[in-house]
């Protein structure tokens, strides 16, 4: 799941549970979701194994 | 004639067994402080005074006849509310623990139990350990005695307040991120957070469990190798000698770790390095190459475990939690599978960069906190030019050796121009706590 879809999901479902308070917050999760997406140590199954051994 | 509220373990062991003084004394002189200080600083959720007489004249009744249990012995002890003491409620901080009462000992407590220890009282938190400032508790914030408009630091914040108003001589807290590592640092005591499972979290209400910690804040770092020893089970005496200052090794990972510091908890720092240079010490510079990945890492682990601890009283009692922890909690539903993977995938490079890190020198050294204890009530505070979220700020330096397990010790260096504790923090190899403490006394010497 792409972030950009995740946070479209997670934001519709907060605002369904009632906390719109949550917007915020999962807004700086997605940042930190794509800063470790974007981190070299991640597993890369088209080319082998980009994680050190 | 009393003991002044900064009396050490040591020093107390000495004045008590040369009868200069008495286990009952020296406890009801902390319930005077308790009483006096805690409407203030709201530090306890509970004091166990009468509990804490008993066991205080049971200690002096021991030592007469003979039986010195060791170091710890009738000594006045406060405990973080997420740690079971039989018989006594462990809120967490939080409505929803209401009606809890521990069955036993958590193991560690066990041990300060069979160590002679008293057991003063159950410390206010940060609830259930997820917070950095102590603000968000059930039972109503701590605050910092240098200034009580401040943070005490968190999520240990109520113990760090307790031992640094001279209501307990030590105390113990948890540290998942930096929660014993912080308050140290924002009140002025030395805080250790041991080598990851080295002392037993069995009885202690988690947060993430591959990232808690148990261990002691205290006046000295002798007083915590004391107490550190004992939390083991091993109560007995055995003193702890500095390493010679002259050709300790010491390692600055300057890149990301000062980076972003408060003008004066850096200038605080540079002195200290230079008081270390001054004895002997060699000051290197080191780097951890995927620091700048060390808070998403944190995050999405902490997240992760916290919310599946959380997850069926999130759904049946969220009114019972502080709104800013049950956000957070609730965040933590949101984290997908795959990213938690990744996240400890992530802890391994990190792990290998410190130990590469400390292959060339005896520790570590780096600030503990990069700003002063922050002022309650606010989410973010100016660093240098920029307006920075307090929760990272206070988690910043601290929380990659909770991700890699490595022992890390926050010590006192100095104070800011308006009186605010600043603190140095030093790391040491897997497992080598003792190497790590004995190079901590030599650095106490120099900057202490």
């Amino acid at each position: 799941m792409t972030i950009d879809d995740w946070l479209r999901a997670a934001l519709a479902d907060a605002e369904r549970r009632g906390l719109p308070e949550l917007k915020p917050i999962l807004e700086t999760l997605a940042r930190a979701t794509r800063a470790l997406r974007a981190a070299d140590f991640n597993a890369d199954a088209s080319d082998g194994h980009r994680m050190q051994p | 004639m009393m003991a002044a509220p900064t009396i050490t373990i040591e020093e107390f062991g000495r004045r008590l067994r040369a009868r200069d003084i008495t286990a009952e004394q020296m406890t009801e002189e902390c319930l005077r402080r308790i009483e006096l200080g805690n409407p203030a600083l709201n530090a306890f959720i509970l004091v166990m005074a009468d509990q804490a007489r008993r066991q205080a004249r049971e200690a002096d009744r021991e030592l007469s006849a003979g039986r010195d249990r060791g170091p710890l012995h009738g000594v006045p002890i406060s405990i973080k509310d997420l740690l079971d003491i039989s018989g006594t409620p462990t809120t967490a901080g939080s409505r929803v623990r209401e009606g809890h009462v521990a069955e036993r000992d958590a193991t560690a407590v066990a041990h300060l139990r069979q160590a002679g220890a008293v057991f003063i009282g159950k410390t206010n938190l940060h609830e259930f350990a997820f917070g950095t400032t102590n603000e968000d508790s059930a039972f109503g914030p701590s605050r910092n005695p240098h200034d009580p408009t401040r943070s005490p630091g968190g999520s240990s914040g109520g113990s760090a307040a307790s031992l640094v108003a001279g209501m307990a001589l030590a105390t113990i807290g948890t540290d998942t991120g930096g929660s014993i590592r912080i308050p140290a640092a924002a009140c002025g005591a030395v805080g250790f957070k041991p080598t990851y499972d080295d002392v037993s979290t069995a009885g202690v209400v988690p947060l993430s469990r591959g990232l808690d910690h148990v261990g002691p804040l205290a006046r000295s770092v002798t007083d915590a190798w004391i107490v550190y020893r004992a939390l083991l089970g091993d109560a007995a005496l055995r003193p702890l000698a500095a390493l010679p200052a002259r050709g300790l090794r010491v390692g600055v990972p300057r890149a990301y770790f000062c980076d972003v510091l408060d003008d004066e908890v850096r200038a605080r720092f540079e002195e200290a390095l230079d008081a270390l240079r001054a004895a002997g010490m060699t000051v290197g510079d080191t780097s951890i190459p995927h620091a700048k990945d060390i808070a998403a890492i944190y995050l999405h682990i902490v997240l992760g475990d916290a919310a599946a601890y959380h997850a069926t009283t999130l759904e049946s009692m969220p009114e019972r939690y502080t709104a800013p922890v049950r956000l957070r909690l609730e965040m933590g539903r949101y984290v997908l599978a795959e990213d938690y993977v990744r996240a400890q995938h992530g802890r391994e490079p990190l792990r290998r960069e410190v130990d590469a890190a400390l292959a060339g020198h005896d520790v570590l050294v780096l600030p503990t906190l990069p700003i002063p204890a922050p002022p309650l009530g606010v989410d973010s505070v100016k660093v240098g030019a920029t307006e920075e979220p307090v929760r990272n700020m206070m988690l910043r330096l601290t929380q990659l050796f909770n991700l890699t397990g490595h022992p890390a010790i926050a010590i006192p260096c100095g104070r800011t121009s308006t009186g605010l504790p600043c603190s140095l923090q030093i790391v040491g190899a897997h497992r080598q706590t003792e190497p790590l403490l004995r190079a901590a006394l030599a650095c106490e010497a120099q900057i202490g």
